[in-house]
């Protein structure tokens, strides 16, 4: 084992007590993650455990019109095999918890198809065997016919005139349409107006490409019967809302199953589901009462786990010719795939709010339609919603620079809320909290060595060098710390935003801190246990932190939306406090002191005035856990709990700057630097903080330049593997110029505003803005995402976008006006 | 996923391993590094009947001097080939291919010999086999033969090895005089498969090329040599001007295939740069 050394802190006397607080403490949680030596889903073995294995869907979509499964059943070692009409009556549906509108149509999501199925990879039939391989094995001998059905793959086909429905039960391939228009929400003026009376419109169309959450672990669960009792192991990202979920789709009552998510590895909202194969395992243990457990392999995993993004954007912007904007039109194409999950309907909306970033329109319209395809569903992929909103805004301000003739940076600082306007209500009718976007914003400069790189940008576009160099900005933010509960009452969210958290005292004065926030790879334990040594003045090393299991952590939403430090580590302090004030009381009793004598710091209480006379709060837990001697009228316990709710979200915001070399002989971008500076609000721990920041960039770059989800026309997921499907490695990313800027976030007692998603949010327009950047001059308008070396050629070469990958041809054709100019532009810059 | 069931031998010898094949019924797989096959069983798109484990068949390992030859056994590991201070000296082009394989978890594994035997067009080594001129020993029930890689790549995935056959070694001529040498590979992401690569050896002889040898990756089913290059760069001038200009013609004869990567004309453009890049940095511009 290896042993680390804790880098020391930065700041701090040798008198004052170190605070935890801000100290890049080495993860707790570490060794045992990436050794794999701890409680992985699919490390359980249960006595009398079987195995369940999922006979999938070949055809995106047909009927299934024969189905035998006599062989398998006959098959050595198998226990059971079940098709959709077994589980028919008990399967109930997948939850959808996001109804965005009150018309929002919802065709049902049944676990395993019935009599028809609505994409490639659907259940068909399950196998339970003593072995993973004997059931793996006795798919191979079920026979199943499909009538196959037209397919729908393309969204503006699937919702043209005459188009083949993906549901019977439908009368269109439309799901919802969503429409926030800020001259009828009062937060901004008319829309349409600001568009007739612009100077400049300029139009674009963008495509966010969907993307495959690739979690490291696959997902795993392992259900145990234990008379009317179950407990589900999953490698979820929310145990508590898939207690209720699958105690509601089951029927099984709520408090006969206990859901535990031991260590998960990874998720990325690609784990914050309800999985059809939780609900299976869960019925199949139901029936045979014996334990079952279900491992995705990779193939699996990218088939079947939801998918994310997969938009359309339509984006008009409207201006003066000085550069000030007026006004901001949205058009989305939001592919749900066949069914609606957990939060399928609600990423888009979410992002809705976040399209007119840090830029003061005066007016805004938002539309939305939700739209079935044949594919598997979208939902949650780190940043849902906000990065394909921040790429849109990003991307049509570099546009508008452009048709302006301004320098980018300029026409962003004409137009973005200054230092001194916070907090700022936006045409979206958002409160940002706190920031200073011009300091992050000569910051990132510096880091990046700004002036140096445009000098070569310039050299070697004068020599007309083969390898063109661009620079392009992202300015961004985004609205994290999900969320205050009664605003998402009034979006229609099935849930609140709360989250919860306990402390327990033991007896020898160590803590444990129970907290809601399940993470999974987040770094929670260290986080937290930094959060709890400052507040009560107990050494870092005495801190427990249990999470995860509902029969432990009773209460709690989980982890998600950059919310775990702002709400889940809110709770934490907030229940310190508790024990804090519990423990006053009864220190004042043992030292004969008024409370209001008492004084609280580095985890004593002392009395003032007189000297000598103290203690610590660890000895307190150790008094009361006697209870000999405590005052009449209150508990022996100085254990407390708190659920905090914000009243806001958190807005972290930050300046990100990409210089990209571009090989126009072969279409080959390369980053050649990378500066960002982030404003996350306080920084608990700057490593951990450093780490989400590298993760996120890694993973905003890889939709810029490497992640899609390609099917062929017939459905099938054509980047099935990860031979296919790319995802970069350390060898493929830069070194990243990291900073930060520290606005603390006024809603919460942390001052924490978030930082799981920022760099995935930030990072994916300033690659794209560079790239073309790069290559602008050569007659270039957009490249389609990723930005493949292929396309970035034919971009560079025949003009036009780059067009879609050789087996998506046929959407190709559909991509146009992104390159043409601005229909209805009526100035415009030479 | 899970592999179907299968018969498995381990033989020690190469004697061994003929009789273990022979025996093995209808479908039998050799087993090397398994760093492709056991993927292509376990998606099964492959269910052998028998596996025959090469991995103690100690004979096969290693890299020897046979004369004007170095002779690498199949089982030699791209780990061991890397560091092989014999590649190193005579067929440094090999390491340079080598290096750009997969990652280090795969190198460990991963054969010389598997690389070659299962032939796939966008694997490294195949090109820098055929533009090396190398030889393939081929041990099978009635004794040893010896095919050029000229006539081994024979198709998509399909080589000269017949069934019941085994790739025993894989001789590779010294090459004497000034030669320099370079792999370019192009592929989206470090790891990943080449989308096209060139592998090129060069001649020089007082300012000019005496002689090019031009192996093309993924430009077609087998791996290529660029003729009409090769043949242009006999005799030019090392010069800049004179490589572009038969770097040309780099793609005359290839029939690439469209893919997700690149398209068959996106191909044929890569081809042409790459071979102008690893020429001239083979003939050390
Ligand atoms: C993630 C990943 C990335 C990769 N990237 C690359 C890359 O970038 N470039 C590249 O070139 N390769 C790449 N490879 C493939 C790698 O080089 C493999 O090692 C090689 O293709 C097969 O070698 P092996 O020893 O593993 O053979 P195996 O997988 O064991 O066998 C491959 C085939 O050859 C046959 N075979 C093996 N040995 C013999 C023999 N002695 N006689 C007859 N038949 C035999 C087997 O029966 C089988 O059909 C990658 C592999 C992986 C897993």
């Amino acid at each position: 084992m290896t042993v680390t050394e804790e880098p020391q802190a930065a700041s701090g006397t040798d008198t004052a007590p170190q605070k935890e607080i801000g100290q890049a403490r080495r993860r707790k949680e570490d060794a045992r993650l990436i050794t794999g030596r701890t409680t992985w889903t699919d490390n359980m073995v249960l006595p009398g455990m079987l195995h369940m294995a999922v006979l999938r869907s070949p055809v995106a979509h047909g009927r299934i019109t024969a189905l035998d499964v006599t062989a398998a059943k006959e098959a050595p070692n198998v226990v059971a095999v079940y098709t959709g009409r077994d589980l028919a009556e008990e399967q109930g549906s997948i939850p959808c918890a996001w109804p965005v509108t009150p018309d929002m149509v919802n065709p049902g999501h049944p676990s395993i198809a019935v009599d028809q199925v609505n994409h490639v990879g659907e259940a068909v039939a399950i196998v339970i065997g003593r072995s993973r391989s004997a059931a793996a094995d006795a798919l191979e001998l079920i026979d199943v016919d499909y009538e196959p059905l037209p397919v729908v793959l393309d969204m503006e086909e699937a919702i043209a005139e005459g188009a083949p429905l993906v549901h019977d039960s439908t009368e269109s391939n439309r799901s919802y349409h969503f429409v926030f228009d800020a001259g009828e929400a009062g937060t901004g003026s008319d829309t349409e107006q600001a568009f007739a009376d612009a100077e400049v419109v300029v139009s674009r169309r963008f495509v966010q490409q969907r993307l495959i959450p690739a979690f490291m672990e696959p997902r795993s669960v392992v259900v145990q019967p234990q008379g009317d009792n179950y407990t589900m192991w999953s490698a979820t990202q929310i145990p508590h809302i898939l207690r209720v979920m699958a105690a509601m789709v089951t029927g099984i009552p709520e408090h006969k199953l206990r859901v535990v998510a031991p260590d998960v590895g990874g998720g990325f909202g690609g784990k914050l589901q309800v999985n059809p194969e939780e609900i299976l395992a869960l019925l199949v243990a139901r029936r045979l009462g014996k334990p079952i457990k279900w491992t995705e392999t990779r193939s699996e995993s990218l088939m079947t786990a939801h998918h994310g993004r997969d938009q359309i954007q339509y984006v008009d912007v409207a201006a003066d010719r000085e550069g000030n904007v007026k006004g901001l039109r949205v058009r989305l194409l939001a592919d749900m795939g066949a069914y609606l999950r957990l939060i399928t309907p609600g990423v888009p909306a979410l992002g809705a709010f976040m399209f007119p970033g840090i830029y003061k329109f005066g007016a805004y319209r938002f539309e939305c339609d939700g739209i079935f395809t044949n594919k598997v569903p979208t939902d949650a992929y780190r940043g849902a919603g906000r990065p394909e909103a921040t790429f849109a805004v990003e991307r049509i301000m570099d546009e508008l620079a452009v048709e302006l003739g301004m320098d980018p940076l300029e026409l962003r600082r004409k137009n973005w809320i200054n230092a001194d306007e916070f907090p700022f209500t936006t045409v979206a009718g958002l409160a940002y909290d706190s920031g200073d976007y011009e300091t992050a914003t000569q910051e990132a400069l510096r880091l990046l060595g700004y002036d140096e790189l445009r000098e070569e940008q310039r050299r070697r576009r004068e020599s007309n060098d083969p390898v063109q160099l661009g620079i392009g900005f992202s300015t961004f933010t985004e609205m994290c710390g999900l969320a205050p509960s009664r605003v998402l009452g009034s979006l229609s969210f099935g849930a609140g935003g709360w989250e919860h958290a306990s402390i327990r005292m033991l007896p020898t004065g160590k803590v444990e801190v129970v907290t809601g926030s399940t993470p999974h790879g987040q770094g929670h334990e260290t986080a937290w246990s930094q959060l709890v040594a400052d507040s009560l003045g107990v050494p870092f090393e005495d801190v427990e932190v249990l999470h995860g299991d509902t029969a432990i952590a009773s209460r709690g939403l989980d982890t998600y939306g950059s919310r775990s430090l702002v709400v889940g580590g809110s709770a934490v302090v907030k229940a310190a406090d508790k024990v804090i004030a519990k423990a006053r009381k009864i220190a004042a009793h043992l030292l004969e002191a008024s409370e209001d004598d008492l004084e609280f710091s580095g985890g004593k209480f002392s009395v003032r005035g007189t000297p000598g006379a103290s203690l610590g709060i660890q000895e307190i837990a150790l008094a009361i856990f006697a209870a000999h001697d405590y005052p009449e009228g209150i508990e022996p316990s100085i254990d407390a709990e708190a659920t905090f709710d914000p009243e806001n979200f958190s807005f972290p915001h930050g300046t990100h700057i990409c210089a990209m070399e571009v090989d126009t002989e072969t279409g080959f971008v390369k980053i050649r630097k990378y500066a960002c500076v982030d404003d996350v609000g306080t920084i608990v721990n700057p490593l951990i903080v450093e780490g989400q920041v590298h993760g996120g960039l890694a993973q905003g770059i890889a939709q810029a330049l490497y992640e899609e989800a390609v099917y062929d026309a017939d459905g099938n997921l054509t980047t099935g593997t990860f031979v296919d499907y790319l995802l970069p490695s350390a060898a493929d990313l830069p070194h990243f110029d990291t900073g930060n800027t520290v606005h603390e976030a006024p809603g919460n007692p942390i001052g924490a505003k978030g930082v799981g998603e920022a760099g995935c949010i930030a990072s994916t327009p300033a690659v794209v803005n560079a790239a073309l950047d790069a290559v602008r001059h050569l007659g270039v308008a957009d490249i389609r995402m990723p930005l493949t070396p292929e396309r970035v050629w034919r971009a560079v070469h025949a003009g036009g976008d780059g067009g879609d990958r050789a087996p998506d041809r046929t959407n190709a054709q559909a991509v146009d006006s992104a390159q043409a100019p601005a229909a209805g532009s009526q100035g415009g810059v030479q | 996923m899970i592999p179907a069931p299968f018969a498995y031998a381990r033989p020690t010898t190469v004697d061994e391993a003929l009789q273990a094949i022979a025996d093995g019924g209808e479908d039998v797989k050799i087993l090397a590094g398994g760093q492709s096959l056991i993927p292509v069983m376990r998606l099964r798109l492959a269910a052998p009947e028998t596996v025959v484990d090469l991995d103690r068949v100690d004979e096969l390992r290693g890299v020897r001097e046979d004369g004007d030859a170095l002779v690498i056994g199949a089982m030699t590991t791209h780990a061991d080939v890397l560091h092989d201070p014999l590649i190193g000296q005579y067929a440094p082009l090999i390491a340079q291919a080598t290096e750009t394989v997969a990652d280090r978890q795969v190198r460990r594994r991963g054969t010389f010999g598997g690389a070659l035997a299962h032939a796939d067009p966008a694997g490294d080594l195949p090109s820098v086999a055929l533009a090396l001129d190398a030889e393939f020993v081929i041990a099978g029930p009635n004794g040893r033969r010896t095919v050029p890689a000229a006539d081994f790549f024979v198709d998509y995935l399909t080589t000269a090895l017949e069934e019941g056959e085994l790739l025993v070694e894989i001789r590779v001529p010294k090459l004497a005089g000034q030669w320099g040498m370079r792999y370019e590979k192009f592929n989206r992401v470090a790891q990943a498969w080449s989308i096209v690569a060139v592998a090129a050896a060069v001649r020089r002889e007082d300012g000019h090329i005496a002689e090019a040898r031009i192996g093309l990756t993924n430009m077609g089913p087998t791996p290529l040599r660029a003729r009409a290059t090769e043949a242009a760069l006999a005799g030019a001038e090392a010069s800049a001007e004179a490589i572009a200009a038969a770097a040309r013609s780099a793609a005359e004869g290839t029939s690439p295939s469209s893919d997700l990567n690149g398209q068959a004309d996106y191909r044929e453009h890569l081809a042409q740069v790459l071979t102008r890049r690893a020429v001239s940095a083979a003939a050390g511009l």
